[in-house]
């Protein structure tokens, strides 16, 4: 089984502060600013998947454990194993699944 | 510094972005059939794509120096309709035995569903009959990883050798499968969907270099035609060492397309 290895990062951990801190401070803001944008939207909250699991990523990003990206891929997946037998009538992929199942890692 | 970017579709890119990546170190590219970003009306439309891939697009490519191949099939996003995916697939064989056609791609699922599967299948079949190399597209997004999973159970029915198959597209939650199924793993380098050139050397850290590699997949949509140098780039950046670079970018591909008859790149001379 392939499993993830650890300190296989050239960089020790100043520099890849030094490399990407500006980088992703900026998209740490751009998140803020995201959610306080759905603050400020008009309309009441609605129970809309993307957000929901959106908030839930936000969690495994806080969690203290790593494997964080595949952890949010997979909480983003559809976890349903029954096939359509078409696509006619269905939307396209949103980046988020019908509906969250189980623990968000 | 020479690449190759194995998985980008040139159709739908300027001339200018043939220069753009010759300048860089470009010295090969392969192109699967895809999806136009509408659906086709008449198999004879993909008649005609099919000739554009084999016939016109090298020509395009060798004008900078590139050598360019090519992949066939009907793409899973238009093989919803089996009955007109059928009469598609039915034109490849007479395309099969061109001079830059390495085998049948990018097949795959796109909504995960019956129909596309039944096709899939069929393909995969037609690959199997006409010894050909194989390559995957995986679905988008949510549907990615039960869509990995129910394609792989397709392919590993049939007697194709896993190490002549490349499920593309793996993200961090699709590659560790994939490896351990015996197939090539393709990342795919999108500014938004799939992943960052950031994200794809964090993938090689983790789960090494072995039977991967990653392309730009540049196409109509949100994709950038540079983004294999780009991640030669952040790989240099973080401190890795040439012969790596090399490996994914250039070597890696060279072993995987070098197990088609039809590929064969000088790189000294390129």
């Amino acid at each position: 089984m392939n499993v993830p290895s650890e300190n296989s990062c050239p960089m020790t951990r100043t520099q890849v502060l030094d490399a990407y801190f500006m980088e992703h401070r900026a998209r740490l803001l751009d998140i803020a600013a995201f959610l306080d944008r759905l603050d400020r939207a008009a309309g009441e909250p609605e129970d809309d998947i993307r957000e929901t699991s959106f908030r839930r990523a936000l969690e495994i990003l806080t969690d203290g454990r790593t494997g964080r990206a595949g952890r949010i891929l997979t909480m983003l997946s559809d976890q349903t194993t029954e096939l359509p037998v078409s696509a006619a009538g269905m939307k396209g992929a949103i980046g988020a699944p019908v509906s969250l199942t189980g623990d968000p890692s | 510094m020479k690449y190759i970017d194995p998985h980008i579709h040139m159709v739908s890119r300027t001339t200018d972005d043939y220069q753009r990546m010759a300048q860089a170190g470009c010295i090969a590219v392969t192109e699967p059939a895809f999806w136009a970003g509408f659906d086709r009306s008449s198999v004879q439309g993909f008649y005609d794509y099919f000739r554009q891939l084999t016939e016109y697009e090298p020509r395009r490519a060798a004008q900078f120096g590139i050598q360019h191949f090519t992949w066939l099939c009907i793409n899973p996003k238009e093989a919803d309709d089996p009955g007109f995916a059928r009469e598609v697939v039915s034109l490849i064989p007479e395309f099969l035995d061109c001079p830059g056609v390495l085998g049948i791609g990018e097949i795959g699922l796109n909504k995960n569903t019956r129909n596309e599967l039944t096709i899939l299948e069929e393909q995969i079949r037609l690959a199997e009959e006409h010894g050909q190399m194989v390559l995957v597209h995986t679905p988008h997004l949510e549907d990615k990883l039960k869509g990995t999973r129910i394609i792989m159970d397709a392919l590993a029915a049939s007697r194709i050798d896993p190490g002549r198959i490349l499920i593309d597209h793996v993200e961090e939650h699709t590659v560790a499968e994939v490896l351990d199924r015996g197939f090539w793993a393709g990342m795919t380098l999108y500014p938004d969907t799939k992943v960052t050139p950031q994200r794809a050397v964090d993938i090689i850290e983790m789960y090494g270099t072995e039977r991967i590699w990653m392309n730009s997949a540049g196409d109509w949509g949100c994709s950038d035609p540079l983004a294999v140098p780009k991640a030669r780039l952040e790989m240099r950046r973080r401190g890795h060492a040439v012969e790596i670079i090399d490996r994914v970018t250039l070597n890696n591909p060279l072993t995987f397309l070098g197990q088609s008859e039809r590929f064969s790149v000088d790189v000294e001379s390129a």
